[in-house]
């Protein structure tokens, strides 16, 4: 298999706070190869978002990378200096987040903000720079680029400043796009045609999407691969007919058993019982063993280790599998 | 396990609103006044039968969380009828208004946000049973530990601030403050949405035992159209202040005689499930501003199947079979 575009490996971020240090990623690994939309899925603190800003070594303070590698183009990024991250941040690597107007500067035009971008990566002049900004826009199925280029974020409806935002991060020739709950914020019938968007900017551009999200209905219907992440690991990964249809993690069978869509209408819903950790607490053995339906005595002592399914691709992180071949 | 939610036909209606129209307007420039009047609410007519769950779905917008506070009161309604037991609440006089409000209680979206971060739990419950009861002492306190242990929390936190639980917890406490005051008629904003999945079907489960063992009747209000369907009997769809479409939940996802924005709404919804999966209809545009709604069905912009007729006329909610009533121009039988 080719290298992979993106690939981290071990990762572990902590946050040191008055509390003690919170573990936010204990050992995160996974690759994302050239062109496949990979969703890294997982409940609210389960690491998703920080491994998503580690990339952009952007993780907030007191946050830090304390150990692993993340490769981008088979070079460890985590070596780049902050000069050298200027040119990746919005140039190969676009990010786009939940909420599109906390995101956007208030008050420049968004026509402004975006040739700005452009003419931090690109060698351009004032108008190319606008005629790329425009060609972005209609791209991301703006209408009437040329007024639009001249408003303010707040002119907008979520909708159209999450297309701006995706403009953004792909003007500059972005290989990889990283969307952070990229449809949280809007409404479904707005997500379904940003979702839309981007299954067709990963056909016509040849994109690479690390989609974020808690949404497994969003990742079942747009990705190839899925992690899915409790705890600042991977609990269960694989293509997402595998881990979605013939699911083996108990996380991730509980997940799934707990949405509505799962059971007859008015019928009790499974819960996986008890809170997602705080991070806080070291957990021995299994991480999700305080929780799990079919917790041995094992799980409770030693960490399980990734275990390859039958089909190669499909890796489980439980004690149950271990022994299977 | 088998408590599936028991539809209940043969109850009389608990609470019916007529004609009920909220606008908001706001004011803005000096030399040039400008008057802007949104029509959040735009004659709405329900009925909530007893121990039924009525849903409610839309986007943002929509007007369904306005809807909530109207009918709790937290928001005055323009014009229009509030009918709760047969009485109408706009013209109940004191006496009467303070046993309806201790019949009628809310549970909102936002837990971290819906407690006063300086009251212990013992507080936030008791406020409404000194207000309501004579429970004083350590009466006071019993009823509340019996109130936390009904929703699945331990009596001993009744010292503790709300900081110190999660989101579910805290909505369990958000329930039990509800539970109160033994009301009959409890509206749900959104009582999910800020819940992880696994979570939310902690207190979905919570909320369909209390419905069962309590006789309580629910306004169920989401965005989410699953969990609507899930715990509703009935579920009616808004759109711009507007009622759409109304359907027993069983029958909302046929597609047959089905509102065209129902469909899309229906359609644009991921799920994990293959059966339930639906071709996208990808609506255009966004849901228009509220305060300058379009010509004849509020709809027509962004519907597919729009014709002349949809701008001029405005489409009244008409009976289509059984129990759907769709307001449409084109939806026949």
């Amino acid at each position: 298999m080719s290298v992979p575009l993106l690939s981290i490996k071990n990762l572990h971020i902590q946050f040191a706070t008055y509390a003690g240090d919170v573990h936010a990623v204990n050992g995160m690994n996974f690759d994302i190869h050239s062109g496949e939309m990979f969703g890294l899925v997982g409940e609210s603190g389960c690491g998703k978002t920080v491994t998503g800003l580690s990339i952009m070594h952007a993780v907030p303070p007191p946050g830090v990378i304390v150990e692993g590698q993340i490769f981008f183009q088979g070079k460890n990024i985590l070596d780049k200096s902050e000069t050298e991250m200027q040119k990746v941040r919005g140039g190969s690597i676009g990010m786009i987040f939940q909420d599109p107007t906390a995101s956007l500067n208030p008050v420049f035009t968004v026509g402004y903000q975006i040739s700005i971008q452009i003419s931090q990566h690109r060698n351009v002049n004032k108008q190319r720079a606008k005629q790329l900004a425009l060609n972005m826009f209609s791209q991301v199925g703006l209408p009437d680029p040329e007024s639009l280029y001249n408003t303010y974020p707040h002119e907008l409806s979520g909708g159209m400043q999450q297309r701006v935002m995706i403009a953004m991060g792909l003007a500059s020739g972005a290989e990889l796009l990283i969307a952070d709950e990229p449809t949280t914020a809007l409404d479904v019938t707005i997500q379904a045609q940003i979702l839309a968007l981007l299954s067709q900017l990963r056909k016509s551009e040849g994109l690479t999407i690390l989609l974020i999200t808690h949404d497994l209905g969003v990742v079942a219907e747009t990705c190839d691969r899925v992690a899915v992440t409790y705890n600042g690991e991977i609990v269960e990964t694989g293509p997402v007919d595998e881990v979605l249809y013939q699911t083996k993690h108990p996380y991730t069978q509980g997940l799934i058993a707990a949405l509505p869509d799962s059971v007859e209408q008015g019928q009790v819903l499974q819960v996986i019982k008890g809170n997602v950790p705080d991070g806080l607490k070291f957990v021995t053995g299994c991480p999700f063993h305080p929780r799990c339906f079919a917790v041995m005595d094992i799980c409770r002592e030693q960490r399980p280790i990734h275990v390859h399914m039958k089909n190669k691709n499909h890796t489980v992180s439980c004690h149950l599998y271990e022994e299977a071949p | 396990m088998n408590n599936s939610i028991v539809p209940i036909r043969s109850q009389g209606p608990l609470l019916v609103t007529k004609n009920l129209t909220k606008v908001f307007s706001s004011r803005s420039g000096w030399l040039n006044r400008q008057e802007r009047h949104v029509r959040a609410l735009d004659g709405i007519n329900l009925t909530i039968n007893e121990q039924e769950t009525l849903g409610i779905v839309g986007e943002s917008g929509c007007g369904k969380t306005t809807l909530g506070r109207v009918i709790m009161w937290l928001t005055e309604p323009t014009s229009g009828q509030i009918i709760f037991k047969g009485q109408d609440t706009a013209t109940a006089d004191k006496p009467t208004l303070k046993s309806l409000y201790q019949e009628t209680q809310m549970v909102f979206q936002n837990p971290y946000i819906s407690f006063d971060p300086r009251f212990t739990i013992l507080q936030c419950i008791a406020e409404p049973l000194k207000t309501h009861t004579n429970l004083r002492g350590e009466k006071l306190n019993r009823r509340v530990r019996e109130l936390l242990e009904q929703v699945g929390m331990s009596g001993a936190i009744i010292h503790r601030y709300s900081h110190e639980f999660s989101g579910g917890q805290l909505q369990r406490i958000a329930i039990a403050r509800a539970l109160a005051t033994n009301p009959k008629f409890i509206v749900l904003d959104e009582p999910t949405s800020a819940l992880d999945v696994s979570v939310q079907a902690q207190i979905l489960n919570l909320l369909m035992d209390l419905q069962r063992d309590l006789k309580l009747t629910y306004l169920f209000i989401s965005h989410n159209l699953s969990t609507v369907q899930h715990i509703s009997n009935r579920v009616v769809v808004m759109y711009l202040g507007k009622i759409v479409e109304q359907n027993t939940s069983e029958a909302l996802f046929d597609s047959r005689g089905q509102h065209p924005y129902t469909q899309a709404l229906i359609s644009a919804i991921p799920t994990v499930v293959k059966e339930y999966r639906r071709e996208h209809i990808i609506l255009e545009g966004t849901v228009p501003d509220a305060a300058n709604p379009p010509t004849g069905c509020n709809f027509h912009p962004r519907c597919p199947i729009a014709q002349d007729i949809c701008s001029e006329k405005e489409p009244m909610l008409r009976d289509i079979s059984g129990d759907r009533k769709i307001a449409c121009h084109f939806v026949v039988n």
